[in-house]
């Protein structure tokens, strides 16, 4: 008899979660074509003065970007809970923080790495600098999964109430508040030819610390959404 | 000591709680109502006008007092969730919820009354300084605490599920408080300190410590008030809870 | 617990477990135990706490009040998951991917019986040719045969199944009694819910009557 290993059941989840995503590559297309359609908009809204797109489009490709995140996340448990898949994850004799490592590592690079490249086209489109761009790529990077981390965490809170996508993004709007400060500040301070490093080494800091407490929130989280 | 134990376990049983809670409240009231009118005859009429900023200093009395609410009561929740999360003892469930809508009450008085000094003080109704930002963000926390709780069907799970966020979000607390010291912010640093000699003169400080004192105080009231009601929704089958109905609808 | 036996071959051991909800009560207090090889019918109408009882040793549920060990472990820990296998009534597959796939899933989550594959399970089940279709474009009795090769496929000792005979036709019944009746041999040993009357294989299963 084999048991199962740490990185099976990981490894398990990855593969399957993947798969699922490319089975329903249409529904993996939305978070990019949301992202493309809010940043085209604002060229529209604040008209055609270039020096003022320029300055802005930083700050409307990452909040673009993460509010396409933001679209996949109430799904993110929801159809895992409702076929019982949910259950069989927690009581499988595995550590359950791992897991949820491999579902929020599938929800990224699934939801982010489209987005991820998208970004920068984004950019230029709205006439981000050149060398800006780098640094817009880094923070994306870093902020995207951030958003993965902590936003993975409030979906199992949410996972089994009605209604809850509204209740999701205000429960995320605190914690994603600094990430966007941070990310933004050093894109600016690229375009104005200030160092840029420290906002990006705070994000890698908060990633870190994020990448080992995350999972194990977001399998406590699951816990109290299974238990009625 | 032992005598202390035992009574303050006895507090976790909803019976008991809600006869003791109705006891304290019209104390509460008697206290609240006192500082709070020594708190703004000293800080209204008493108190000299600022050298910088003449009368319109005065919101500090009400303004203060409410941000440090907001954050003490947020204090109160965050303690009260980890026993309901960890014990899983219904009065705790009842305190942390029933003192979100306090605290985010008390957290939109510091926005309003901020904002409104702001005008006269930095020409501005708002700015997105640091501690102000902070100050947001935490009523959006509440917010999203009273949320989830509501969400759910089954309480006992909400109060759960929403025990676990405001564990989440007690990282703001220290944020909101240090926001002053370390940002340049158009908000001014702390002059009210706890284990160091405050920067404010005498005839300002005490006003608003009395009107601190009478903020708690009706914290207490408000939240006695709240959590009998919603002990006694919780409890609506038993016997006790029964008893009491009777006995109002008897009396009414 | 020193009031817990310590008998490797007792699976399960309850002592006045119970389950209200909103203080409503759901489960009355419950003494009863399980042995190795051995089967309990859980018999009870609707709402009767069959599904909560089967929570609550699976570890999903805590109890109101009483005791249980898995194993001599609570249930939930590392200890209890390791020996308990839940068959629920949402089946725990997923409709976008094959019985195959869901059943890799199942071993990467679970680990396998030595010597069983996937296609063997599938097959015993009597699903060969159907190993690759989509799972929702299966029936409701295959979807449960499905879950049921996933059962058959892992080590656990102790299945806990909540209503193995819905949806399923006579050769499914016989399937799951068969399926049971090895995994009795094999020292394991099951609780089984269902509100219908179905014989069994076995001699008399011992019978847990949840009377509300």
């Amino acid at each position: 008899m084999t048991s199962p290993s740490l990185f099976s059941g990981f490894l398990a989840i990855l593969q399957r979660d993947l798969l699922l995503a490319w089975r329903r590559r249409g529904d993996a297309a939305m978070p990019v074509l949301y992202a493309m359609i809010v940043a085209i908009l604002f060229p529209f809204a604040l008209g055609p003065d270039h020096q003022l797109l320029a300055r802005v489009s930083g700050g409307i490709v990452l909040v673009t970007v993460l509010l396409a995140m933001l679209l996949a996340l109430d799904n993110l448990f929801r159809s895992d809970l409702e076929d019982g898949v949910l259950a069989q994850m927690v009581l499988a004799p595995q550590s359950l923080s791992f897991l949820m490592a491999a579902r929020i590592l599938a929800y990224w690079l699934v939801t982010a790495c489209p987005l991820l490249i998208a970004g920068p086209i984004l950019g230029y489109m709205l006439g981000l600098p050149a060398q800006a761009q780098p640094v817009l790529f880094l923070a994306l990077v870093l902020s995207s999964a951030l958003l993965a981390l902590l936003g993975s965490m409030l979906a199992a809170l949410t996972a089994g109430t009605r209604r809850s996508g509204m209740l999701l993004s205000l429960m995320l709007l605190p914690l994603i508040v600094p990430v966007v400060i941070f990310a933004a500040g050093a894109v600016s301070a690229v375009e104005q030819g200030l160092p840029w490093i420290a906002p990006l080494a705070w994000l890698s800091a908060t990633l870190a610390l994020t990448l080992v407490l995350a999972p194990v929130a977001c399998a406590t989280a699951l816990r109290i959404t299974l238990d009625a | 000591m032992n005598a202390f134990k035992t009574w303050f376990h006895k507090l976790g049983s909803p019976p008991f709680f809600y006869e003791f809670a109705g006891y304290l409240r019209p104390w509460l009231w008697v206290g609240t109502v006192v500082f709070a009118i020594a708190g703004l005859i000293g800080g209204l009429l008493l108190a000299p006008p600022d050298y910088q900023q003449g009368d319109a200093y005065r919101i500090i009395f009400i303004h203060v007092p409410s941000a440090w609410m907001s954050l003490f009561i947020y204090g109160v929740m965050a303690i009260s969730g980890l026993v309901a999360l960890v014990w899983r003892i219904k009065l705790a469930e009842i305190i942390a919820m029933e003192s979100a809508p306090i605290g985010a009450a008390f957290t939109f008085i510091t926005l309003v009354t901020g904002s409104l000094w702001g005008k006269p003080m930095w020409g501005t109704y708002w700015t997105w300084d640091a501690r102000l930002t902070s100050e947001l963000v935490l009523l959006f926390i509440y917010l999203g605490i009273i949320g989830l709780y509501h969400a759910f069907e089954n309480e006992r799970q909400g109060a759960r599920a929403a025990a676990f966020l405001i564990i989440v979000g007690v990282v703001n607390l220290p944020i909101v408080h240090y926001s002053v010291v370390w940002w340049n912010t158009l908000h001014q640093g702390t002059t009210v300190r706890i284990f160091a000699p405050s920067s404010i003169s005498l005839s300002m400080l005490w006003p608003i410590l009395a009107m601190m004192i009478a903020t708690k105080l009706y914290y207490g009231v408000s939240l006695l008030g709240r959590a009998r009601i919603a002990v006694l929704e919780r409890e609506r089958g038993k016997d006790w809870v029964r008893q009491i109905v009777t006995e109002g609808t008897k009396n009414a | 617990m020193s009031h817990f036996s310590t008998d490797a071959r007792t699976l399960v051991e309850a002592h006045a477990l119970a389950f209200s909800r909103r203080d409503e009560p759901i489960l009355r207090p419950l003494d009863f135990h399980l042995e190795a090889g051995e089967l309990s019918f859980v018999e009870g109408d609707n709402g009767s706490g069959k599904t909560t009882l089967l929570n609550i040793l699976a570890g999903l549920l805590r109890p109101s009040s009483g005791e249980v060990r898995i194993s001599g472990y609570p249930p939930g820990t590392d200890g209890a998951r390791a020996e308990t296998r839940l068959l629920g009534h949402q089946l725990g597959l997923k409709g976008d991917l094959s019985a195959r796939e869901n059943l890799r899933v199942s071993v990467g989550l679970y680990g396998c019986r030595k010597g069983m594959t996937a296609d063997l399970c599938l097959t015993e089940v009597g699903l060969r040719g159907f190993e690759d279709e989509p799972v929702r474009s299966l029936s409701a009795g295959q979807k449960k045969r499905v879950a049921l090769a996933a059962l058959n496929l892992g080590n656990a000792r102790l299945w806990l199944l909540d209503e193995p005979f819905a949806n399923l036709d006579r050769t499914g019944i016989d399937l799951v009694n068969i399926m049971l009746d090895r995994h009795l041999q094999r020292g394991g040993a099951a609780l089984v819910t269902t509100h219908g009357a179905v014989s069994f294989r076995q001699e008399e299963p011992r019978k847990l009557r949840l009377n509300l």
